[in-house]
């Protein structure tokens, strides 16, 4: 029967993976909501244009020219446009590619999301390199420490030292 | 007035080529002559700081005394500008702030002059490398950014006055702890050039250079967070980090700053990471010097910035030449640099600073990244796409959630090798701990905004923050452990409580347990940021006795009115607040519009408890019916975030303070505690 219990394991470790992800991916799922929700996830996908390089929905400045129009426009276009992208893309048409608050996952945007998950895979990479070549490299003796002695001359020092003391003996046995 | 300030800033450009110059000749060379020149080279940089101090006085004076002839002052004072604001002055536009770095890193210069018999050789080439730095900015501020350029035309009566954003109480500490920061990580990277072109013997050097990157660090940190609390309480859009390029160009040296601090133990200890710790150090050094460059050359658009100038390409050149000089004497000293020591185990105390490193260079990447891709974007597609808060905290949060976990797990592993068994151990009550604290959270009833009664199942960012708050509780638990279990060691053989215990091993070791302290504060710290996924708001024209609702809260306008003084015009509510029925609070906030610049700012009313800020913004009038417009937000926990990073300052601090000299008690080995993370 011990055979089994590492079998055991894996299936067990494999089902709270399989439950956990079921999880997130569930949480993730349940974030679409109703036309307020969406109101402010979109007003923070979307810049100001006024030149305040705020969020759409965080700009508060005195007599702004766009953002009182934009959220307007904004809840226009979540009363008509079912799907989120439809109504961003609107206010690309309208505003220029400014306006989107982060790159988007299309053509060269896309380069913006990838390269961080490169960049932690190069440096894993580098870790991984790092501790290889620890573990195969020879180690600098630490400063000022002498050269292991070994073999016959290993013995001829141990001889002297038996030598030494056994002199140091008899001098300290004579007084 | 001006002559005597240009004069000042020439006499220091001269004075510190000099202490370059002659402190080169004097490293070259050996003999008594050399040394007595050497010794010339290091009083003239002392007096360059004398002569910068001069010309930053003569500035600060012509603001007082309205010395509308200099266009420095023209541009940025006025008549009737309060005084302390006229000390901001120094600082508030391109030509003066350059003077100010000048004066700091001059002070920095003078401190590192004056203490050189620790090491005199290693601080006489650290003062050489200072003093090339120095020659830079004085060139910048004698040929490219004059302070003391004189107005052409006719005197005009006044000037245009201080940028309104800038006359705010912190505005007067916040840019002096920042660019106490950014100069001050010259001296760390002065020495380890210093070092690594002398090979010099031992890690000496290495202890003087942390440090100084520690107090440089403990600068940065507070002009940090003292500028996300004028950002929250000037700009009134409700939030404190909106990841704008000037504040990435804080943020990105802290972040390698810390990473250095925390590779250091490596080399201290075990004699590695040492070509890494020589590059952490002088990336961070660049990193501020691109800072500067991004905040002044108009490379990316921001609030923040300084007017577009041409000194950008100055900029560019200095930090290729830093580049080019860290390559070429790493190359050619590379071998000075080698690892005594090799990892052992994965488990150990080694590989958990690895993973840190590499989290934390992997955040400063993505933040630079981000702050550039507008401009990559602009050159391979010919239009620039924008780089907002949702990209860097979609990617910057799952980084932060892992090195919360490092924090947690990094106390619990020893130098060299740690046993899976003992890591279970020590591990198994804080994981716990830190599950009950989550449920805890999502099984009582809803207050505090929505933070008690979580509910993760219905956004992500619900989700991330009670993550972040589990992992908060987790780190809590693993550092509190740490001091428990040394105070009762000490309790148990001196007979003190635990309490002073406790104080007796921080003192013991300040380093260590200051570090822990500063852990302490980044959590507090993140469980503010936590609450930021709970924030509301509400916007309302608000007349005389008109309510508004919000998170619990009634707002009941009481009156609204107007006022002028010479330096600007205001209008204001005043708003009571309300709470199951009884007024806790009456919040007046305000608009002003400032007569010399013509521009506007808002003075935002905030009610800051423990619980959450209720902070209002007079938004402006309705011009159809004069009514104020009010928007009030209810944001979560921010408190925290000042309170934790008071905390951080106040472990930086205890880990300056050099440690008592252990206290010997005779402990037989079966009453030891079992060492968890010995060392620090």
């Amino acid at each position: 029967m011990r055979p089994a219990a590492p079998m055991l394991r894996n299936s067990i470790l494999k089902r709270c993976l399989q439950s956990g992800l079921l999880f997130v991916t569930l949480l993730a799922a349940l974030g679409a909501g109703d036309a307020s929700r969406r109101f402010t996830d979109l007003g923070h996908r979307l810049m100001c244009v006024c030149g305040c390089h705020q969020i759409l929905l965080e700009c508060n400045h005195v007599g702004c020219q766009y953002s009182s129009r934009m959220r307007d426009e904004l809840a226009a276009a979540v009363d008509r446009e079912n799907n989120d992208d439809l109504a961003l893309q609107w206010f690309v048409q309208a505003y220029g590619a400014t306006v989107i608050a982060a790159p988007t996952g299309t053509g060269f945007n896309r380069v913006a999301w990838i390269m961080p998950y490169l960049a932690l895979a190069f440096g894993l990479s580098t870790v991984v390199l790092i501790v290889r070549s620890w573990k195969s490299r020879p180690l600098l003796p630490p400063p000022g420490s002498v050269k292991p002695v070994e073999g016959a001359e290993l013995d001829h020092f141990r001889e002297q030292a038996r030598r030494d003391t056994d002199t140091e003996d008899q001098i300290q046995k004579g007084h | 007035m001006s002559q005597i300030g240009s004069f000042a800033l020439l006499f220091a450009l001269m004075l510190s080529a000099y202490s370059f110059l002659a402190g080169l000749w004097a490293l070259t060379e050996n003999s008594a002559v050399s040394q007595r020149v050497g010794e010339t080279a290091r009083r003239s940089g002392i007096a360059t700081f004398a002569l910068v101090a001069l010309a930053g006085a003569v500035l600060v004076a012509a603001a007082f005394e309205n010395d509308f002839s200099i266009a420095y002052i023209f541009h940025h004072s006025n008549r009737d500008l309060p005084a302390p604001y006229k000390f901001a002055v120094l600082w508030s536009g391109q030509e003066g702030s350059l003077l100010f770095w000048s004066l700091l890193l001059s002070a920095y210069g003078l401190v590192l002059r004056l203490r050189h018999k620790t090491d005199m050789r290693l601080f006489a080439h650290a003062s050489v490398i200072i003093a090339a730095v120095q020659i830079f900015f004085l060139l910048l501020l004698n040929f490219a950014a004059n302070p003391f350029g004189i107005m052409e035309g006719a005197l005009p009566p006044d000037g245009n006055g201080l940028n309104p954003l800038l006359q705010y109480p912190e505005m007067v500490i916040h840019p002096p702890m920042l660019y106490l920061g950014y100069v001050g990580f010259t001296v760390p990277f002065a020495f380890a050039l210093a070092a690594l072109i002398m090979r010099y013997p031992g890690e000496k050097w290495i202890h003087i250079t942390r440090r100084w990157t520690m107090v440089t660090w403990g600068f940065l940190t507070c002009g940090v967070f003292l500028g996300m609390h004028w950002a929250y309480s000037v700009l009134g859009w409700g939030g404190y980090w909106g990841w704008d390029p000037v504040e990435n160009a804080s943020f990105m040296p802290w972040l390698i700053g810390t990473a250095f601090l925390h590779s250091v133990m490596m080399q201290e200890k075990r004699g590695m990471l040492k070509t890494w710790n020589m590059w952490l150090i002088f990336t961070t050094f660049m990193l501020s010097i691109f800072g500067t460059l991004l905040t002044r050359s108009g490379l990316v658009s921001s609030v923040h910035a300084f007017a577009q100038s041409s000194i950008g390409g100055w900029f560019t050149y200095f930090l290729a030449l830093i580049l080019a000089t860290c390559l070429f004497f790493y190359v050619k000293n590379r071998s000075h640099l080698r690892s005594e020591h090799q990892l052992e185990s994965i488990l150990s105390r080694e590989s958990s600073f690895l993973f840190n490193n590499l989290l934390l260079c992997l955040a400063c990447f993505t933040v630079l990244w981000g702050t550039l891709f507008p401009k990559l974007s602009e050159w391979v597609q010919h239009h620039q796409v924008t780089v907002g808060p949702a990209f860097f905290n979609r990617v910057n949060i799952p980084v932060a959630l892992l090195l919360l976990l490092l924090t947690a797990v990094g106390p619990l592993l020893a130098w060299r090798r740690t046993s899976l068994e003992s890591l279970k151990r020590n591990f198994f009550w804080p994981a716990v701990g830190a599950l009950a604290v989550g449920l805890f959270l999502v099984a009582t009833p809803e207050r505090w905004g929505g933070v008690f009664g979580m509910k993760p199942w219905r956004d992500v960012a619900y989700f991330y923050s009670l993550v972040t708050v589990m992992l908060c509780a987790l780190v809590a638990l693993t550092v509190s452990s740490e001091f428990v279990r040394g105070g009762r060691v000490i309790s148990r053989h001196t007979g003190q409580n635990l309490v002073a215990s406790i104080f007796h091993l921080i003192h013991r070791n300040t380093r260590r347990y200051g570090g822990y302290i500063v852990h302490f504060g980044v959590i507090v710290v993140v469980i503010g940021f936590a609450g930021s996924a709970f924030n509301q708001e509400k916007e309302q024209e608000m007349g005389f006795g008109d309510k508004m609702e919000i998170g619990g809260f009634t707002l009941v306008c009481q009156s609204y009115t107007q006022d002028d003084n010479p330096n600007y015009e205001s209008e204001w509510a005043v708003i009571d607040v309300f709470k199951n029925g009884r007024q806790i609070t009456t919040l007046d906030p305000e608009r002003r519009f400032y007569k010399a610049s013509q521009t506007p700012s808002t003075m935002v009313a905030n009610r800051s408890t423990l619980q959450g800020d209720l902070y209002l913004v007079y938004e402006g009038q309705n011009r159809d019916t004069g009514r104020p417009i009010i928007k009030v937000h209810l944001n979560p926990l921010v408190m925290w975030i000042w309170i934790g990073a008071w905390i951080m300052i106040a472990g930086t601090v205890t880990a300056l303070i050099p440690g008592a000299v252990a206290v010997r008690v005779a402990v037989p080995s079966r009453m030891r505690a079992e060492p968890v993370g010995a060392g620090d």
